[in-house]
């Protein structure tokens, strides 16, 4: 037995290839992106993972939705080519290529052959920086958003998280606006205020682009700056985000959607952005709360042992701001309030007790020890690089990776908990068959 | 840990073991039936291990609707080895990630790991195949679970929809249900009867055992000789020869539900995978409604330059449309779905829908377009073989249907597709007479023109 170990270990040693400064190739352009290439021959894939240097943070909640029509939009038409044009190309091959708005950054993202990288280089460069926003093409979108939208209001899950947001952010905070915005916005939103929000907004200043796979750095570089080494586009600063402060009373609100046999509750309070000092402290706090084996001590306790619902976990949002941290669950209308209860009372525990010294080491292995899985695809490859580069962790972020996570004390994971998660003040947005019961 | 208790000694399977090597894979069957198939990649330091168990909602009826999909949840409830609470710790410790999923054709496991990490899978999985508890308690807990599950599914338009078109589309074979089963099934289901069910089908004579990554196959067979090869063969399996009668004039449900969206799904009786017309109806389906992805988790393209995008959601009447060609082990369904604009109704996008299909029968596609399909299905291909846990997915997926060499095959079968075959499967396929067509009709004014 113990030489049949040996000889997986061996392979073990000879494959790992944890990216780092020494395999992550990073330039700087004069024109403010940021290109980092990571090669990968062991298959024939290349993925572009890109952030654009604005989101929906950037949008009035009169205008809410115009990133996001914009970004979709960008896809439509170009000077060179029609809408149909950029798929067919795009599709005749096999390829994927996408750019949407988030919530802090955009982005864009690309999946092709390595035969293909050149034609999906040349499709991003052209419908990032020859958009024409054809009238036509704005009234689909248009469309397309207004049903995604009725689909919207008759969804749990995206009624209950909509909600959540506008409880646990100020009214006029970014964050709690919908990036996709509202019917009301949307109908109003004219093709002028599309292109201006690209002319204001788009450019290669605050560009960070990933490319991970079957190319050779060289040969990347070369081609991304053939294609957007003289672009300039926009040059803006983002205004500084409003505050959002912590809740002090418990906010809860129950959205109706008519004729559901489930509602879908989110429950939590504001947690750290990611570049926040006890943010490791969190995201193992997390762990241990609602994610770990079968979703944590949530899943353990709302599902295993309460039997109440498929799906209890938490979420830690991280990002540039001060995102969410959150439980999400799915119950029976006639659970919500016990199913409640239970997330609230683990969530008190988590505040009030240190963690088990073992249950804090199997959390470490777990997050530790997944890494390799996470860095098995081109995709989960350029993820990791992107986040180093837009969060500034370094290049050699995961090479220090385990040693960050293993000094994390349970006092450190317990004073993240207690400092981000008051169990008397949080937001609580149900979303299902039954509508509010509170006035107001 | 279960090894430590068990045998040492490694037996030498492949020297008594009829082993098939094809393009690197590796098949063989044990002394007791399980059927083992071993692929090396070295490309990342991870493993996958999956068991394949050939019973799903095919093998159900009428009052055990939704049994094996129980089954599976009760596989995660423990054993004596591994009790429930330590089971769910034991792959995340060790950095990996495990799941079960249950179809028409199958119930499956899987775990994923650091390849060092790979024996727990094979301990995991070798114990509960013969040794799940099924504790009344759990399985009164899980029963909430599972209601809670398809209450949740239940709250999708889509979802309603889609379990009508099965109900219409099948009378007698089991693939009318879905996986998930009815409401009352689910309320009266009991602890024997899945407890029955689980020693029915679970035996190494009825599991195909798949494991992909960076490990050396002889060495992967003997563990899995180890841990698997002491189980004993499990009884005769009961006989599902259920086959669904010539359908002979087209279907039609309607669901009536919330919300203000309307969707539409048009399902025709198609062949099962190992049909000589498969490949030809996924070129058509290219075709149609856009590239299939072959990725387990997601990843698909887009499909704005496909024949139905252009014909219903250029044209306003649908925001998106897709096609679904499922590899089935007895004859399925091609369905299209559609979601329709606001402002329409699923009336107008069935109508364009039929135009456009009438093209494809009354006219053969264009050799480019066939050229087309087929490299992006090469394409799809690479990246779905980027990730050890979607080859095994795959290499079992097909055993379920055919064999894993109709995994292997898919790109050489498409290839050799003609404009002549896609034209012929158009003709045969594509029949009104042999269709069913679902409306989901929203209540709240989905489906009425617009206000302008």
């Amino acid at each position: 037995m113990k030489a049949k170990r040996k000889a997986l270990t061996h392979h073990v040693s000879r494959i790992t290839d944890i990216p780092g400064p020494d395999t992550i190739h990073r330039r700087e352009h004069p024109n403010g992106m940021v290109v980092l290439v990571k090669e990968n021959f062991t298959n024939p894939v290349v993925v572009i993972d890109g952030v654009l240097n604005f989101g929906s943070v950037d949008v009035k909640r009169a205008q809410a939705g115009l990133a996001s029509f914009m970004a979709s939009v960008i896809m439509r038409g170009t000077q060179r080519r029609t809408f149909q044009q950029v798929y067919e190309a795009i599709e005749s091959v096999g390829a994927a290529v996408d750019v949407s708005a988030g919530l802090n950054r955009s982005g864009f993202g690309t999946k092709s052959l390595a035969e293909d990288l050149p034609l999906v280089i040349d499709i991003l460069a052209d419908v990032l920086q020859n958009p024409t926003f054809p009238e036509a093409e704005v009234e689909k979108e248009r469309g397309e958003i207004l049903t995604d939208l009725e689909e919207r209001a008759n969804d749990t899950q995206r009624t209950a998280s909509l909600t959540f947001r506008e409880l646990l952010y100020p009214a006029e905070h970014p964050y709690s606006i919908s990036g996709s915005g509202y019917v009301e916005t949307i109908r109003a939103l004219k093709r002028d205020d599309l292109e201006r929000f690209y002319r204001e907004r788009v450019g290669a200043q605050g560009m960070i682009v990933t490319i991970v796979g079957a190319v050779k750095a060289e040969d990347v570089f070369r081609m991304w700056e053939d294609a957007f080494g003289n672009w300039t586009g926009a040059r803006t600063e983002h205004a500084p985000l409003p505050d959002a402060p912590r809740l002090t009373e418990m906010r809860r609100k129950s959205a109706l959607v008519p004729g559901k046999t489930q509602s879908d509750l989110v429950l939590g309070c504001i947690g750290p952005a990611r570049a926040a000092p006890d943010y490791f402290s969190a995201a193992l706090c997390n762990s241990v709360l609602g994610r770990f084996g079968m979703m944590g001590r949530l899943g353990a306790k709302v599902r295993e042992k309460g039997g109440m619902a498929y799906y209890a976990y938490s979420v830690l949002e991280g990002g540039l701001g001060p995102g969410a941290w959150n439980v999400v669950a799915g119950v029976n209308p006639a659970n919500v309030d016990r199913a409640v209860k239970l997330i609230i009372g683990e969530i008190k525990r988590i505040c009030d007790t240190k963690i088990p010294a073992k249950e804090l080491s199997d959390n470490k292995a777990f997050i530790t020890g997944s890494l390799p899985l996470r860095l098995e695809t081109n995709d989960g490859v350029a993820d990791q690089i992107t986040n180093m580069e837009l969060y500034g962790l370094g290049l050699d972020y995961l090479l220090k990776y385990t040693d960050m996570v293993n000094v994390i004390t349970a006092a450190q994971v317990q004073a993240a908990a207690q400092k981000y998660f008051d169990p008397d003040a949080y937001a609580l947005a149900v979303a299902g068959p039954i509508g509010d019961r509170l006035a107001g | 840990m279960a090894t430590t208790r068990r045998s040492t000694r490694l037996r030498k399977p492949a020297r008594r073991l009829k082993i098939a090597r094809r393009n690197g894979v590796l098949k063989t069957t044990l002394a007791n039936g399980l059927t083992v198939i071993l692929k090396e990649n070295h490309n990342a330091p991870v493993a996958t291990f999956w068991c394949w168990y050939k019973v799903g909602s095919r093998h159900e009826w009428s009052g055990i609707t939704g049994i094996s999909h129980w089954v599976e949840h009760m596989l995660f409830k423990g054993t004596k080895t591994f009790p429930k609470a330590m089971v769910d710790k034991i792959v995340s410790r060790e950095g990996g990630l495990w799941n079960g999923m249950t179809w028409l054709d199958f119930t499956t496991y899987f775990e994923t790991l650091p390849v060092a990490k790979i024996d727990v899978a094979l301990q995991i999985e070798s114990d509960r195949m013969v040794n799940s508890l099924f504790a009344p308690k759990d399985v009164e807990s899980e029963r909430t679970v599972i209601i809670s599950e398809r209450q949740g599914n239940e709250n999708n338009p889509q979802f309603l929809l889609g379990e009508s078109m099965q109900a219409a589309a099948f009378v007698a074979h089991g693939y009318h249900h879905e996986t998930i089963g009815h409401l009352c099934d689910l309320h009266a289901l009991t602890r024997d009867d899945l407890f029955g069910h689980y020693k029915t089908y679970y035996a190494p004579n009825n599991c195909v055992a798949v494991a992909v990554g960076a490990f050396d196959a002889k060495d992967m067979l003997a563990r899995i000789d180890k841990s698997f090869g002491r189980i004993k063969p499990g009884p005769a399996l009961p006989r599902i020869a259920s086959v669904e009668p010539e359908q002979k004039g087209e279907r039609r449900v309607t669901v009536d539900g919330d919300g203000a969206t309307a969707y539409i799904d048009v399902a025709y009786r198609v062949p099962e995978a190992r049909h000589a017309d498969f490949p030809a109806l996924v070129v058509l389906d290219a075709i149609l409604a856009g590239a299939s992805g072959l990725s387990l988790f997601g990843g698909g393209t887009t499909n704005a330059s496909s024949r139905l995008y252009r014909a219903l959601v250029d044209t306003e009447l649908a925001t998106n449309v897709a096609g679904s060609m499922v590899p089935t082990h007895d004859p399925y369904l091609y369905t299209i779905s559609a979601t329709v604009r606001q402002g329409h109704t699923p009336a107008e996008v069935e109508a364009a829908l039929d135009a456009e299909l009438q093209k494809v029968i009354d006219q053969a596609p264009a050799q480019e377009e066939v050229d087309k399909a087929i490299k992006q299905a090469k394409a799809q291909f690479a990246y779905g073989s980027e990730s050890v846990t979607n080859q095994g997915f795959w290499y079992g997926f097909s055993e379920m249907f055919a064999d894993y060499a109709w995994f292997e095959d898919y790109l050489p079968r498409l290839s050799r597709v003609t404009v002549g075959d896609v034209h012929r499967v158009a003709q045969d396929y594509l029949l009104k007479g042999r269709r069913t067509v679902g409306y989901y009709v929203p209540k709240q004014g989905g489906g009425m023109k617009d206000e302008g």
